[in-house]
């Protein structure tokens, strides 16, 4: 496990001076939030790729998942790696950066610059910690609609996400029916399951339990939770793919041996793969942030907020809608899938749905899928169609 | 269960070029359409080009579904048997099943379906009754396979087989009424209004019907 004293709390660096543009939204536009109380000042850092075309009908905004920011197709600052769709986004993808304008922002409640936890609250010059008022999607939401006016566009040509991005697709063609011209949301669910909600609060727990998170006033102190934020992650590492990939990539076999040590070092390959995938992550990720962006999915519901219909949720969508599921994706299921499309359906939105085969489980969205690549591709050619863009981009 | 005869690769006949241009033929410009069975969007294309209708279709095949969200098509992977019940009442001005009826698990539950979600229905199948396949099973004692009937009996889709006076029978009881038939000789020429039911259902290759909710008063 990485030291903590070893940097400087990088994460929590990138949630003060981002590597990415910043909108500031200050005391004349506080944001609203779910939880009853206005948000004021507030930040937003993002991304964007290509060019806005003059009649800025050619907007994508891409909605990032729970762990994810706003360096969609760009080098990542921290870890160096590509940026987390970069399958899907570029020049001649499916999101053709020559083509379409996309943006890409941090979620409220996030730590790569948006408004977080890790983010100083102005009236005591110190991180907010947990005092920053609980974070739903709708918030989310209602800060990205604000970074759109701001940009000066009203309507998006296409509004796409998978997972926890896929939540925020389908809060926004409730929210702002009109301002969403296609919609895609993808591996998602319109709420999270019971199933859901446990295996976050594993993960919540664990980032609790660890005597460092000093109940969220870390970095006040100069440590921070590293080892339960990397147990969190391990745990939702797995429910990301599926028992075939993980049978297939891993099975039994031993790590850098011939025999198992019979003791508790990580003999197995992917015990070794996940104590990476933990200690990688807590060196680009703020523990209290993960505990926001968690809840945020838990509170998730909704039908809920529109009388137990998810019709009615839908009832004023106007928007082309392309679901997507994946079969081995047992965290947001297929069967998720098809009670948005039903719900759709009902209220009359054309909606296309597609079941994609694959056994790499929910990371299977993040993954270059030729089926997924081409339906992608088909969609959102048929909506540019529809919206009259022409090939080059500009209208 | 299986909705279009090979998810999307439906061999392409004369004939059902043909049984296509009449289908889209019984469509008002502008209407709300849904496509049971789409396979690959060939007649939701034509209707969304030909007839400025706004058509939705319903695909099994993942192939099938990809190839018509791929031109633009409002497709959702279902099967006819199951997830025609998640569409509401009156969604659709016209619900059209081509070619499809008969691979079907439950024939009159899907027509049932397809007359709650929709105003009119339009069917298209290959009639059982037409002389051809007489013939090949009443005479050659063989089970028939024929240009549209093309699979061997045990591995054809087509489970639900039925002649042209069967699926009259089967409008009856869904409480539904004949608005338009068609039927079609091999070579894809009408055969006469005036004819009799016998003659249709004895040179009739395909049939082809409008249908219409009875209404209850």
């Amino acid at each position: 496990m990485t030291d903590p004293s070893s940097d400087t709390h990088s994460s929590l660096a990138e949630a003060a001076q981002p590597h990415s543009q910043v909108a500031v939204f200050d005391g004349s536009q506080p944001l609203a939030m779910t939880a009853g109380v206005s948000l004021s000042p507030f930040t937003i850092a993002y991304q964007t790729y290509g060019e806005l075309n003059a009649d800025k009908s050619n907007a994508i905004l891409l909605c990032h998942a729970l762990t994810g920011d706003q360096h969609v197709a760009n080098r990542h600052p921290l870890t160096g790696k590509p940026g987390w769709w970069s399958a899907l986004v570029g020049p001649g993808r499916p999101f053709d950066t020559e083509k379409f304008f996309i943006i890409c922002s941090n979620v409220l409640g996030g730590c790569m610059g948006t408004t977080g936890p890790a983010s100083i609250d102005p009236t005591t010059g110190r991180p907010y910690g947990l005092t920053l008022p609980m974070v739903t999607i709708a918030d989310m939401v209602r800060a990205q609609a604000m970074l759109i006016d701001r940009l000066g566009i009203d309507t998006l040509f296409c509004v796409a996400g998978g997972s926890m991005g896929g939540m925020q697709v389908l809060q926004w063609a409730a929210l702002y029916p009109e301002r969403v011209f296609s919609a895609m949301p993808i591996a998602t669910a319109a709420r999270h399951s019971s199933q859901n909600i446990a295996f976050h609060e594993v993960g919540r727990q664990a980032v609790m339990a660890d005597p460092d998170w000093r109940g969220g006033r870390y970095s006040d102190q100069g440590v921070r939770p590293a080892k339960g934020l990397a147990v969190a992650r391990m745990a939702a590492h797995i429910t990301y793919l599926s028992d075939e990939a993980l049978q297939r990539k891993f099975g039994r076999k031993l790590q850098d041996r011939a025999e198992p040590t019979f003791s508790f070092d990580a003999d197995f390959q992917i015990e070794n793969y996940l104590r990476y995938q933990g200690s990688t992550f807590v060196d680009r990720f703020d523990a209290n942030s993960y505990l926001y962006v968690t809840r945020a999915c838990d509170y998730f519901d909704l039908a809920g907020d529109y009388g137990g219909s998810l019709a009615r949720a839908f009832s004023g969508a106007k928007s082309r809608f392309c679901v997507v599921s994946f079969t081995s994706d047992w965290l947001y299921t297929t069967a998720e899938s098809r009670a948005i499309v039903h719900a759709l359906n009902a209220g009359g939105a054309p909606v296309s749905f597609v079941e994609i085969e694959t056994d790499k489980g929910h990371d299977a969205f993040l993954l270059e899928e030729p089926d997924f690549v081409a339906t992608t591709r088909g969609f959102l050619r048929g909506a540019a169609r529809a919206r009259g863009l022409s090939e080059k981009g500009s209208a | 269960m299986i909705m279009s005869q090979s998810g999307g690769e439906m061999p392409q006949t004369a004939l059902t070029r043909i049984d296509l241009l009449l289908v889209a033929s019984m469509v008002e410009h502008g209407a709300r359409v849904l496509d049971v069975g789409c396979g690959d969007g060939e007649l939701l294309r034509l209707l969304a080009d030909t007839r400025n209708v706004d058509a939705r279709g319903v695909e099994i095949s993942q192939k099938g579904v990809n190839h018509c969200v791929a031109k633009g098509l409002s497709v959702v992977q279902g099967d006819a048997d199951v997830d025609l019940a998640d569409y509401p009442d009156d969604g659709f001005d016209y619900v059209i099943l081509s070619q499809t009826l008969q691979a079907t698990r439950n024939p009159r539950k899907v027509l049932e379906q397809m007359m709650r979600i929709g105003k009119r229905a339009i069917v298209s199948f290959p009639n059982f009754g037409h002389w051809r396949i007489r013939w090949q099973l009443g005479v050659r004692g063989r089970m028939p396979i024929t240009e549209n009937l093309s699979y061997a009996w045990y591995e054809t889709p087509n489970i639900h087989l039925c002649t042209i006076k069967d699926f009259v029978n089967l409008v009856g009881v869904v409480d539904a009424r004949i608005l338009r038939a068609v039927a079609m000789n091999s070579s894809g020429a009408q055969i006469r209004v005036n004819a009799p039911w016998w003659a249709w259902n004895l040179f009739g290759e395909q049939g082809v019907f409008l249908l219409e909710r009875q209404t209850k008063d």
